[in-house]
């Protein structure tokens, strides 16, 4: 980029101002900033879970014998096998993809607004706007009911034993919250809800940015401000969204 | 100051077809390495080999996110370094920390044998 060359005009330095010393803008560079602590917090949340989960010991035995038991961690492709319309099929994994696939298109559209902004297209950019506000809904959609097949639980349930008045009594407990859990171990439901509940909510507030930059584009407001670099910035958080669950979808459903 | 009714004169640029493929190559690449760890997610056993290619192929796709979507690899060499640098931290942070998640293992592990 030309801009990325430091010029100064005769007379006067670089540290008078005016300049961008690492060929972006400040508002561009703020981002960038921001999202690097964005991702030291999820970093510390996804860390975590790594540190809680190689304390519990993991499932040996035979794959297909797999029972939920609060004595081992859980394997995730048998906790995450729902698929809304298939009640009751066996599909590991299949709706967790769907999620990936969607956040992954809607990261494309979202560049390809930006595409459209440098080149001052009006038109374009609310189209690729939509569909990016579009994917982002289905997203946080397909979450919502993720969330309540994981709390609801399965149909038979996981029998417990607890240590209640000094006798042992056992009962079955039906999916999860944050003090009881059917797939594990409390910690597993803990981190669920915590992990992908903090990139829900990254995901929330991009669609409202989203929109919000779809409504000043539909106003005019950056045509008559001559650039759409607002685009680019809500554009790089976005897709950093993207990223985050690239991460999380690696680390709490496929490792 | 004279008011002006006129609007902008906006000049609007035909789409940059070459760099729309390439967006759409790197998108293709993004699938792809999503269904290759589909396919090792059910066909290979539990083990540091699996762990290892889901981790490599994750930071493929981060570097295609990063260097593609979010265009740092095009942007001036002091800022790619200034967002890459950090990021050692959580390197070592993730390291120290499963390390130390396997030693309390050990010492529940004692625990449970009483």
């Amino acid at each position: 980029m030309s801009q990325s060359t430091v010029t100064t005009i005769p007379g006067r330095s670089e540290w008078d101002g005016g300049v961008s010393p690492m060929g972006v803008s400040y508002g561009k560079l703020m981002m960038w900033f921001f999202l690097l602590s964005d991702a030291f917090t999820f970093s510390g949340l996804l860390i975590t879970y790594g540190l809680i989960r190689s304390q519990h010991p993991a499932y040996v035995g035979d794959h297909s014998a797999f029972v939920f038991s609060h004595n081992y961690w859980p394997i995730p492709e048998k906790v995450f096998e729902a698929v809304p319309f298939f009640h009751g099929v066996d599909l590991p994994l299949v709706f967790v993809g769907i999620m990936t696939f969607v956040l992954i298109m809607s990261s494309v559209t979202m560049v390809l607004a930006v595409e459209a902004g440098q080149r001052m297209d009006r038109k374009a950019v609310e189209k690729w706007m939509l569909w990016t506000i579009l994917g982002g809904i289905t997203f946080l959609s397909c979450q919502a009911w993720e969330w309540t097949h994981f709390i609801i639980g399965t149909e038979t349930g996981t029998i417990v034993k607890d240590f209640v008045n000094g006798e042992w009594i056992t009962r079955t407990v039906y999916g999860a919250s944050l003090h009881e859990n059917q797939y594990g171990p409390h910690d597993f439901a803990d981190f669920f809800f915590f992990i992908t509940g903090f990139h829900g909510f990254h995901v929330f507030s991009g669609v409202c940015l989203n929109f919000l930059i779809y409504y000043r584009t539909v106003t005019g407001m950056y045509e008559r401000r001559g650039s759409y670099e607002m685009v680019e910035k809500v554009g790089l958080y976005w897709h950093f969204v993207d990223l985050v669950w690239v991460f999380v979808f690696t680390f709490y459903y496929l490792v | 100051m004279a008011h002006h009714s006129h609007e902008p004169q906006v000049v609007v640029l035909p789409p940059n077809k070459e760099k729309i493929a390439h967006l759409w190559k790197v998108a293709g690449i993004l699938l792809v390495i999503t269904i290759f760890e589909f396919i090792v997610a059910f066909t290979m056993h539990a083990g540091p080999l699996k762990t290892s290619i889901f981790v490599g192929m994750t930071i493929i796709k981060a570097f295609y996110i990063v260097g593609e979507f979010m265009h740092l690899r095009h942007e001036a060499k002091v800022l790619i370094w200034s967002i890459l640098v950090p990021t050692v931290f959580i390197i070592w942070m993730l390291v120290a920390f499963v390390y130390e998640g396997m030693k309390m293992s050990d010492i529940n592990f004692l625990r449970f044998l009483n």
